[in-house]
C-alpha cells in the first residue's frame, strides 16, 4: 500500500516525534510511505473563523498536493476531518467538488487506516507504563473515529491504559477559540487537566496534536509530572516489558 | 431588545459568571444529573438514532409547509370558537394581550411557563397596566420573587441556584422556615400557588407544539400547572412562537418523545396538557374564552436563509445541559433568555449582530450540541455560519485579522514561502522561550501563554527529517 503522509502545519514544527513514529510504524506495517512537500496546512483556522474563501484557496493547494496518493494518511483527526469538508465548499457538481469528493474518500486519520483499512489490531507494540488518552472532539464526533485508538492501545503489551473520567469533554482549545475566548478557554484546559491528574496516569495520549499542545501546555505550566504524547509514539514503541 | 439580559458587555458577564463559584457548583452538577439521565432515557427507546431522524424530517417538513400548517391551525382554532391574532412583532403581541387583560378588568394573571413571553418582555408590560402576574413554574416563581431575577436555563430556568440558596429567598421574601429539602421547597411554594390560581381572572400558557389538525395545544409541564392555569381562569391566553407547530398527533407523539426524553431524560414529563380550544357545551370545565397569540418577532425573517434549521429547534436544551462554556460562565452570561449553544445560534437572529456579536464565538466549535440535537440541528455548523456572515457580508471582524487570514491563505498556498516562514521559526521564537517550552508569548500568543506553555519549534522539522532520511537511505532498511 502507498501512502502519501499529511504532518499538518503544526505537526511539522512541533510533533516530530509523532510524525517520525507515525512513519516508521506505516512502514512496518508494510506501507510504503512518500511525502509530498508542496503540503501545508489544512485551512481550518481560516475555515473556523468564518474566511470561506480564503479556505477555498488554501483546500485547492492541498487537494493540488495530494490528490495523486494512493491513500492519505495524516496524524490529526481534526485535520483529516477538515479535509473530508472540502467537499461542502466547492459548489455542487463543480469539477472542484468532484476532486474534493475523490480526496475524501481516501483521506485517513492513522489509527482509523490502520484498523480500518490494514485490518490490524494489533501492531506488535510495547510499553511499558499506565497511560490515559483523551478523545479529541473532531475526531469521534466529526470525524466519526471512535473504537480505533482504543482497539490499537488495548494490545500494546505492558501498557495499563486507565479511563480519563469526563472524557468526552472539550479541552478548550478550539483553533482560535483558545485565544479569542482565552479566558473561557483557560476554565476548560483547567478542567481536563484537573480529570487527568485525578487518574493515577502518568502519560497522556491523544490522537490529535493541538489538543495535546493545548493540555500539555498547561501541565507544563502547572508543572505537572504527566507526560505527553502523541498515540503514535506508543504504537511505534517497542520497549521491554 | 426585550431578550436581553444583564450587564451590557460581553466581557464583563463572563467574567462575572466564571467568578461565581456556587452558580458554577450549582450549573455543574446540574449538566451531569441531566446528562446522565438523558443518555439513559435515549437508550432505553433503543433506536435513538432512527427517533432523531424522525424528528429531524418532521421538524424540516413542518417548517418548510409553515405558513400552510398555520393556515390549518387558525381555521381550525377558530372553527372551535377561539380567536387568533398573529404579531408581527414583540409590541404587536404585548398590545393585543394588553387590550384583553384591560377589557376582562383582570387584576391577577396565572401564567404557566413559557419562553416566547419572555423574548417579548410580557409580564413587564403587563405590569405597566396594572395587573400582577403570578408565575406558576416552579421555575421561574422563585426568579420572581427574587427580585426578577433572569432565566439562565430554558427547561430549569433557575438552574444556576442552589437548594441552599432557594431556601435563603424563600426565607427572606416569604418567611419560609423550612429546610432546604427540595420537596419540602416544592411543597411551601405549591400551597402559596395554589391560593393564587385560584383568584386568577386570567391564564396565560405558553405552548410545547400546537396541533394543526386538530386545533390543540400540547404543553409539556413538571407540575401539571399548566393545567391549572387553563382550567381555573375564565380566559385564556396561549401565546406561541409561530414555529412550534407540528402537523398531526402522529407528529406530536414523536417531537413530545424526542422534547421529554431529550431535555429531562424523562419518558414523559410529569404532565402533558392537551388543551383544545375554549370549552365546548358538551365539556365540564375549561375556559370561556380563548385567544392565540402567534408571534413572529423576527422569525419569518430566518425562513429561506442558512439558517431555517435553527427554527427546528423544540426547546428541549440538550445543547446546553452538554455544552462546556455554558458551564463554566453559566446562562447569564450569553446575555440573552436564550442561553448555550442554540442561544448562540438564536439569540443574533432573532435580534442581531450588533448585540449578539460575540456569542457566536463562544464555542469551541466541540461538536458536542450537534450530536445531542434530538432534531439535529447542525448547531457548531450554523455558529461557523454566523462567523461567515459577519466576515463576508457584515465586514464585522477586525482589520488586523482580515490582514492575517489574509496573509494565512498566502502562506499556505505557496509551499516554498511555508517552507521558509516554518524553518525561521524556531529561531524567532528562541527569544521567548524557557527550555523547550514559550512562557510568554509576543503578540496574540499572549492570550494563550496566560495559562499556558507553548511549544518551542523543533530545530529540524519533520520535513526536513523526512528528507534527510530518505538520503540516508533509512527508509529501506526500515522495510
Ligand atoms: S437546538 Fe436541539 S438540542 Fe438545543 S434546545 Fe433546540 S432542539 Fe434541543
Amino acid at each position: 500500500m502507498k501512502v502519501s503522509f499529511f504532518i499538518t502545519c503544526l505537526g511539522d514544527m512541533f510533533y516530530v516525534n509523532a510524525g517520525k513514529a507515525a512513519v516508521e510504524l506505516l512502514e512496518r506495517l508494510g506501507c510504503e510511505v512518500d511525502f509530498p512537500r508542496a503540503q501545508t496546512c489544512c485551512g481550518q483556522p481560516a475555515y473556523n473563523s468564518g474566511y470561506r474563501k480564503e479556505t477555498i484557496e488554501v483546500a485547492k493547494h492541498l487537494i493540488e498536493t495530494f490528490e495523486h496518493a494512493e491513500y492519505v494518511v495524516g496524524i490529526s483527526g481534526s485535520c483529516v476531518y477538515m479535509i473530508h469538508e472540502y467537499t461542502q465548499l466547492f459548489e455542487e457538481g463543480s469539477d472542484w467538488q468532484k476532486r474534493a469528493i475523490a480526496l475524501k474518500d481516501k483521506t485517513y486519520e492513522l489509527t482509523q487506516f490502520i484498523v480500518d483499512v490494514i485490518g490490524v489490531d494489533d501492531v506488535g507494540a510495547s510499553y511499558q507504563g499506565v497511560a490515559t488518552y483523551h478523545t479529541s472532539c473532531h475526531m469521534t464526533r466529526l470525524l466519526g473515529v471512535k473504537e480505533a485508538p482504543f482497539r490499537l492501545l488495548q494490545n500494546v503489551k505492558g501498557l495499563e491504559l486507565v479511563d480519563l473520567p469526563n472524557r468526552h469533554d472539550c479541552c478548550g482549545f478550539g483553533g482560535t477559540f483558545s485565544i479569542k475566548m482565552s479566558d473561557i478557554s483557560e476554565q476548560m484546559v483547567d478542567e481536563k487537566v484537573a480529570h487527568i491528574e485525578g487518574t493515577k496516569a502518568h502519560l497522556l495520549l491523544g490522537a490529535d496534536g493541538s489538543c495535546l499542545m493545548n493540555i500539555g501546555g498547561r501541565l507544563s505550566r502547572n508543572g505537572s509530572p504527566v507526560e505527553v504524547k502523541h498515540i503514535a509514539e506508543i504504537l511505534n514503541s517497542r520497549g521491554d516489558v | 431588545m426585550p431578550m436581553h439580559i444583564g450587564e451590557k458587555d460581553f466581557k464583563k458577564r463572563v467574567t462575572k459568571g466564571i467568578e461565581d463559584d456556587f452558580m458554577r457548583g450549582a450549573v455543574r452538577s446540574a449538566q451531569g444529573r441531566l446528562q446522565d439521565k438523558r443518555a439513559t432515557a435515549a437508550d432505553e427507546l433503543g433506536d435513538w438514532e432512527d427517533w432523531r431522524t424522525l424528528g429531524s424530517e418532521i421538524r424540516s417538513h413542518t417548517i418548510e409547509h409553515l405558513d400552510y400548517y398555520l393556515n390549518q391551525l387558525s381555521e381550525k382554532v377558530a372553527e372551535l370558537g377561539g380567536h387568533v391574532f398573529f404579531a408581527e412583532t414583540g409590541e404587536e403581541a404585548n398590545e393585543y394581550i394588553q387590550k384583553i387583560a384591560k377589557e376582562k378588568e383582570a387584576k391577577k394573571i396565572a401564567k404557566s411557563k413559557s419562553m416566547v413571553t419572555e423574548e417579548i418582555s410580557m409580564n413587564e408590560a403587563l405590569e405597566e397596566i396594572g395587573c400582577e402576574v403570578i408565575e406558576t413554574d416552579l421555575g421561574e416563581y422563585i426568579l420572581q420573587i427574587d427580585d426578577h431575577d433572569p432565566p439562565s436555563h430554558i427547561v430549569a430556568p433557575a438552574l444556576h441556584k442552589n437548594k441552599e440558596q432557594i431556601r435563603d429567598v424563600f426565607n427572606e421574601k416569604l418567611g419560609y422556615l423550612k429546610t432546604e429539602k427540595p420537596e419540602e421547597l416544592a411543597l411551601f411554594a405549591r400551597e402559596k400557588l395554589r391560593e393564587e390560581f385560584l383568584s386568577a381572572d386570567l391564564g396565560i400558557t405558553g405552548c410545547n407544539f400546537a396541533v394543526a389538525e386538530s386545533g390543540s395545544f400540547a404543553l409539556v409541564t413538571n407540575e401539571g400547572n399548566a393545567r391549572m392555569v387553563s382550567a381555573l381562569p375564565k380566559t385564556q391566553i396561549t401565546v406561541m412562537g409561530m414555529e412550534r407547530i407540528v402537523p398531526g398527533w402522529e407528529e406530536l407523539d414523536v417531537v413530545v418523545s424526542l422534547l421529554t426524553r431529550a431535555a429531562v431524560g424523562q419518558k414523559l414529563t410529569s404532565y402533558i396538557t392537551a388543551l383544545t380550544g375554549p370549552k365546548q357545551l358538551e365539556e365540564a370545565d375549561g375556559p370561556e374564552e380563548f385567544h392565540l397569540v402567534i408571534v413572529d418577532n423576527g422569525r419569518s425573517k430566518i425562513l429561506g436563509t442558512e439558517f431555517q434549521e435553527a427554527l427546528h429547534c423544540i426547546r428541549c436544551a440538550a445543547c446546553i445541559n452538554v455544552c462546556p462554556v455554558y458551564r463554566h460562565v453559566g446562562g447569564h452570561a450569553y446575555g440573552s433568555i436564550y442561553p448555550g449553544p442554540i442561544g448562540a445560534v438564536l439569540s443574533p437572529l432573532l435580534s442581531d449582530y450588533d448585540e449578539y456579536k460575540e456569542l457566536p464565538y463562544a464555542s469551541s466549535l466541540c461538536g458536542a450540541c450537534t450530536e445531542v440535537c434530538p432534531v439535529k440541528i447542525p448547531l457548531h455548523e450554523q455558529l461557523i455560519m454566523h462567523r461567515r456572515k459577519m466576515v463576508e457580508d457584515e465586514k464585522r471582524t477586525t482589520l488586523s485579522e482580515r490582514v492575517a487570514m489574509r496573509g494565512f491563505e498566502q502562506l499556505m498556498n505557496s509551499a516554498s514561502l511555508y517552507r521558509t516562514a516554518t524553518k525561521m521559526a524556531p529561531f524567532m521564537s528562541t527569544p521567548f522561550a524557557r527550555k523547550q517550552m514559550i512562557t510568554k508569548g509576543p503578540g496574540p500568543l499572549k492570550h494563550w501563554t496566560h495559562a499556558r506553555d507553548f511549544p518551542k519549534p523543533e530545530n529540524e522539522r519533520f520535513r526536513d527529517w523526512f528528507k534527510n532520511r530518505e538520503k540516508r537511505g533509512e527508509q529501506d532498511a526500515k522495510r
